[in-house]
C-alpha cells in the first residue's frame, strides 16, 4: 500500500504555530538576544559568547538563592501535598456541609498574592498582630520575622501553605469523589484495611491530579517573588531573597540586563528539567 | 459456608416510605441452602441488586432480619460475614500485579505467603489467569479485569457465599459461555452457596440448579427454570420467561369456566370453586406459544383463530393468530405443516393458566402435580 503524500496538512498546524510563536517564542528570542550580547544602547551591542552564562552559574550570591530557593520549594511540597491529600479525605462528601467546606477551601485562593503578603505582615507583627502578640507574650515564644532569619523563612512558608493548600486539596477531593463506589465496596468485601483502600484505591486514583497539583506547586513556589517582598523585601540579610527577587534585582536594580537575561533562561531550564523529572517520575510505570 | 434466611425482608431508600411503592425491596422471607448454585432473575430495576447488598451487608435493611444460619447478620459488616461479592464492572486495584490482586484478599485475612501462594494458582488455573500472573492489573482487558475480579471472590473457599451481581455484562459472548462453565464448575468443586444475579434468563437457567424471578421488589417465583416455564406462579414470569413469553388473555367468569368473545373456556371443578371463592379485579388465562396445541384440519371441539403472520425463526416458527380479537402466539417445530388462512387451535387444560390479579389460581394446593 503506497502512502498518499499531502503536506498540505502542515499549513493547519500554522495558527497554533502563530500562536506559540507569539506568546513564548519571540518574547524569548529577546531574552535570549539579550543574554548573548552586551547592549549599552540601540548603536553598540557586543556580543559576548557565553560570558554572562558563565558569570551567573559562577555568581555565589545566586548559588545562595538556588539553594534556598529549592530548599524552600520542597519544605511546600512536603508539607502542601500530603496536608491537601489528609484535608480532602476528611473533607464530608455531601450535603450541606461539603459545599460550605468546599466555599471555605476556595477563599484562600481568591486573595491576590500581595494581599496575602500584607495580611502576614501585619498578622505577624509582636506589637499589633494577633499571632505575632500572642507568640511573644502568651507563649512565651519569641518570634520576629524582621530580626529573625529562620521566624521569617518559616513566615514565608506558612504563608504558602496557607494560600495554597487548598488548591491541593480540592484537587485531590475532585479526584477522591470520581472513585466509583464498588471500589470501596468491592475493597469492604477483600477485607482491607482502610490504610490499604488509601495506598491502593484512593492514592493511584488520585494520581493524574496529584501530579497537576504537584506540578502546579512546584512551579509556583519555585517562582515565589509577592510575598517575602512584601513581608520582609528579601531580608532579614538574604534568608527570604528567592529567586525571583535575585533576577528582580539584578534586571531592575542594576539595570544588569545582559546576566539577567543569561540567569532568566537558567531559570527557565530548570523549572523546566524538575517538571519533567517529576511527570516521567509520576507517569513510570504506566507501561510495563 | 452457610444457609442464607431472609426473614420479613423489606428496604427502603426513602427514609419515611408511605407505600409499597416506596420499597426497592417489598416485605419477602426467603432460603438459600448452603451449597445451592441459584440465579436471581429480574428486569432492571427490580431490585435484584439491593437484595444482593443485603445479603452481603453493603446494605442495611430497613425492616425485617438476615440471618446466616442461626445468627442475625444485619449488624455485621462485609468483612464480619465473610462473604464474596462480583460486581457487574471489574474492580481491580490496578497498581498491584494480577497476583497481587488475587492474593489480596487472603493476606488482608493474615493468611501464609505459602498457602496463598497454592490458592492463587489454583484459581488462576481455572480462570485462565496464569500466563498473566506477572502483569499490572491496570493494561488488562475488560474480561480479564473481570476474570481477575471474580478470582479475588473466589480464591477464598471459606466464605459463606458468593454473590455475582452480572458479572458478565462486559464479558464477550463466546469468552461468557466459559465462563459460566466454570463458575458451574467450581461451584460442584468447593460448594459454597452461590447466588447469581442476571437479566438473561438463559444466563441463569444454565448457572442454576433454582431460579427466584423476582418482580417490582419481590420475589414472585422460586424454583427449577422447569417449573418457571411449565407453570408461572405470576404473569410476569410467564412473560419473562420463555421466547416469546406467554399467552395471556383478559377473560370474564362464564358458567363452568372462563371465557373471552365468543370463546368459552372449562375449567376444572377445584379451580371453579377457587375462583368463586377468590376475590379480583383483573382475570387472566395464560398459555405458553409451545403448548398450544395446533390441528391439521378442522376438528370439532377446536377453535378456529385467523392466521395473521408467520415468523421463521430458523429451527421454530412462531405463528400469530387472531382469535376472538385477541392477538395469540403459537411456537411450531420446523417440520410441522403451516395453516393457511385458518387454523384450528385447542388450549390443553393442563397448560391452561388462570391468573387472578397476576398471581396463579390453582385448584387446590394438595391437587398439584408435583414436578420432578
Amino acid at each position: 500500500m503506497s502512502k498518499v503524500q499531502n503536506n498540505k496538512a502542515w499549513w493547519l498546524v500554522m495558527p497554533v504555530f502563530l500562536l506559540v510563536a507569539f506568546s513564548a517564542i519571540i518574547p524569548m528570542m529577546t531574552v535570549v538576544n539579550y543574554s548573548v550580547q552586551d547592549i549599552f544602547d540601540q548603536s553598540s551591542r557586543y556580543f559576548v559568547g557565553t560570558d554572562w552564562f558563565r558569570q551567573v552559574l559562577q555568581d555565589p550570591r545566586l548559588h545562595d538563592s538556588l539553594l534556598r530557593q529549592f530548599i524552600y520549594s520542597a519544605c511546600v511540597l512536603l508539607i502542601e501535598i500530603p496536608l491537601g491529600i489528609a484535608i480532602a479525605l476528611t473533607m464530608p462528601t455531601k450535603g450541606r456541609w461539603s459545599s460550605l467546606c468546599l466555599i471555605v477551601m476556595t477563599i484562600p485562593l481568591l486573595i491576590p498574592f500581595n494581599v496575602v503578603g500584607t495580611i502576614w505582615q501585619i498578622f505577624g507583627r509582636g506589637d499589633i498582630g494577633l499571632l505575632g502578640w500572642f507568640l511573644n507574650n502568651v507563649l512565651g515564644i519569641s518570634y520576629n520575622y524582621a530580626a529573625n532569619a529562620s521566624d521569617a523563612w518559616v513566615t514565608v512558608l506558612i504563608i504558602d501553605v496557607w494560600h495554597w493548600t487548598s488548591l491541593v486539596a480540592l484537587l485531590a477531593y475532585s479526584g477522591l469523589r470520581a472513585i466509583p463506589d464498588v471500589y470501596y465496596q468491592a475493597a469492604r468485601i477483600d477485607r482491607a484495611s482502610s490504610w490499604a483502600v488509601f495506598r491502593h484505591i484512593q492514592l493511584p486514583k488520585m494520581k493524574s491530579v496529584l501530579l497537576i497539583a504537584v506540578m502546579l506547586r512546584f512551579m509556583d513556589s519555585f517562582m515565589i517573588y509577592t510575598e517575602p517582598f512584601v513581608l520582609t523585601g528579601g531580608g532579614p540579610g538574604n534568608s527570604t531573597t528567592f529567586l525571583s527577587q535575585t533576577l528582580t534585582t539584578m534586571a531592575l536594580g542594576q539595570f544588569d540586563l545582559g546576566p539577567a537575561a543569561a540567569f532568566s533562561l537558567v531559570y527557565f531550564l530548570i523549572i523546566l528539567l524538575v517538571s519533567w523529572v517529576f511527570y516521567t517520575a509520576m507517569t513510570h510505570g504506566e507501561k510495563n | 459456608m452457610a444457609e442464607i434466611r431472609l426473614q420479613n425482608l423489606a428496604h427502603s431508600y426513602s427514609a419515611t416510605p408511605s407505600g409499597p411503592e416506596d420499597y426497592a425491596i417489598r416485605e419477602m422471607s426467603h432460603i438459600w441452602e448452603q451449597g445451592g448454585a441459584y440465579a436471581l432473575l429480574g428486569p432492571s430495576g427490580c431490585g435484584k441488586s439491593t437484595l444482593l447488598n443485603i445479603i452481603s451487608g453493603l446494605l442495611s435493611p430497613s425492616e425485617g432480619k438476615v440471618m446466616f444460619d442461626s445468627t442475625v447478620v444485619n449488624d455485621m459488616s462485609p468483612e464480619q460475614r465473610n462473604i464474596a461479592q462480583v460486581f457487574q464492572f471489574p474492580v481491580v486495584y490496578d497498581t498491584m500485579t494480577v497476583y497481587d490482586n488475587l492474593a489480596f484478599p487472603l493476606r488482608n485475612q493474615g493468611m501464609d505467603e505459602k498457602k496463598i501462594q497454592i490458592k492463587v494458582g489454583e484459581i488462576a488455573d481455572v480462570l485462565d489467569l496464569q500466563p498473566l500472573l506477572k502483569k499490572k492489573a491496570k493494561n488488562l482487558t475488560a474480561d480479564e479485569k473481570q476474570k481477575v475480579s471474580m478470582g479475588r471472590g473466589l480464591v477464598r473457599d471459606d466464605v459463606s457465599a458468593i454473590l455475582f451481581d452480572e458479572p458478565l455484562t462486559v464479558i464477550d459472548p463466546h469468552l461468557k459461555w466459559k465462563l459460566r462453565r466454570k463458575l458451574k464448575q467450581i461451584h460442584e468443586q468447593f460448594n459454597i452457596t452461590m447466588v447469581y444475579v442476571t437479566h438473561d434468563q438463559l444466563e441463569a437457567s444454565t448457572f442454576a440448579d433454582k431460579i427466584a424471578v423476582m418482580y417490582g421488589g419481590q420475589i414472585v417465583q422460586f424454583g427449577t427454570p422447569r417449573e418457571l416455564f411449565e407453570k408461572p406462579h405470576h404473569t410476569f414470569v410467564g412473560y419473562f420467561i420463555g421466547s416469546p413469553g406467554m399467552n395471556l388473555i383478559d377473560v370474564t367468569p362464564q358458567p363452568g369456566g372462563v371465557g373471552f368473545g365468543d370463546i368459552h373456556l372449562p375449567l376444572s371443578e377445584g379451580l371453579q370453586q377457587r375462583l368463586a371463592a377468590t376475590q379480583w379485579s383483573t382475570l387472566k388465562v395464560g398459555i405458553r406459544p409451545e403448548f398450544v396445541h395446533l390441528w391439521d384440519g378442522p376438528y370439532d371441539d377446536a377453535m378456529c383463530a385467523e392466521v395473521t403472520y408467520i415468523e421463521d425463526l430458523g429451527t421454530y416458527k412462531i405463528i400469530t393468530l387472531k382469535l376472538a380479537g385477541q392477538l395469540l402466539k403459537v411456537r411450531v417445530p420446523e417440520d410441522k405443516p403451516l395453516p393457511q388462512g385458518q387454523a384450528w387451535i385447542s388450549f390443553p387444560g393442563q397448560w391452561l393458566m388462570l391468573y387472578a390479579d397476576d398471581y396463579l389460581l390453582e385448584a387446590s394446593p394438595a391437587n398439584e402435580v408435583p414436578h420432578e
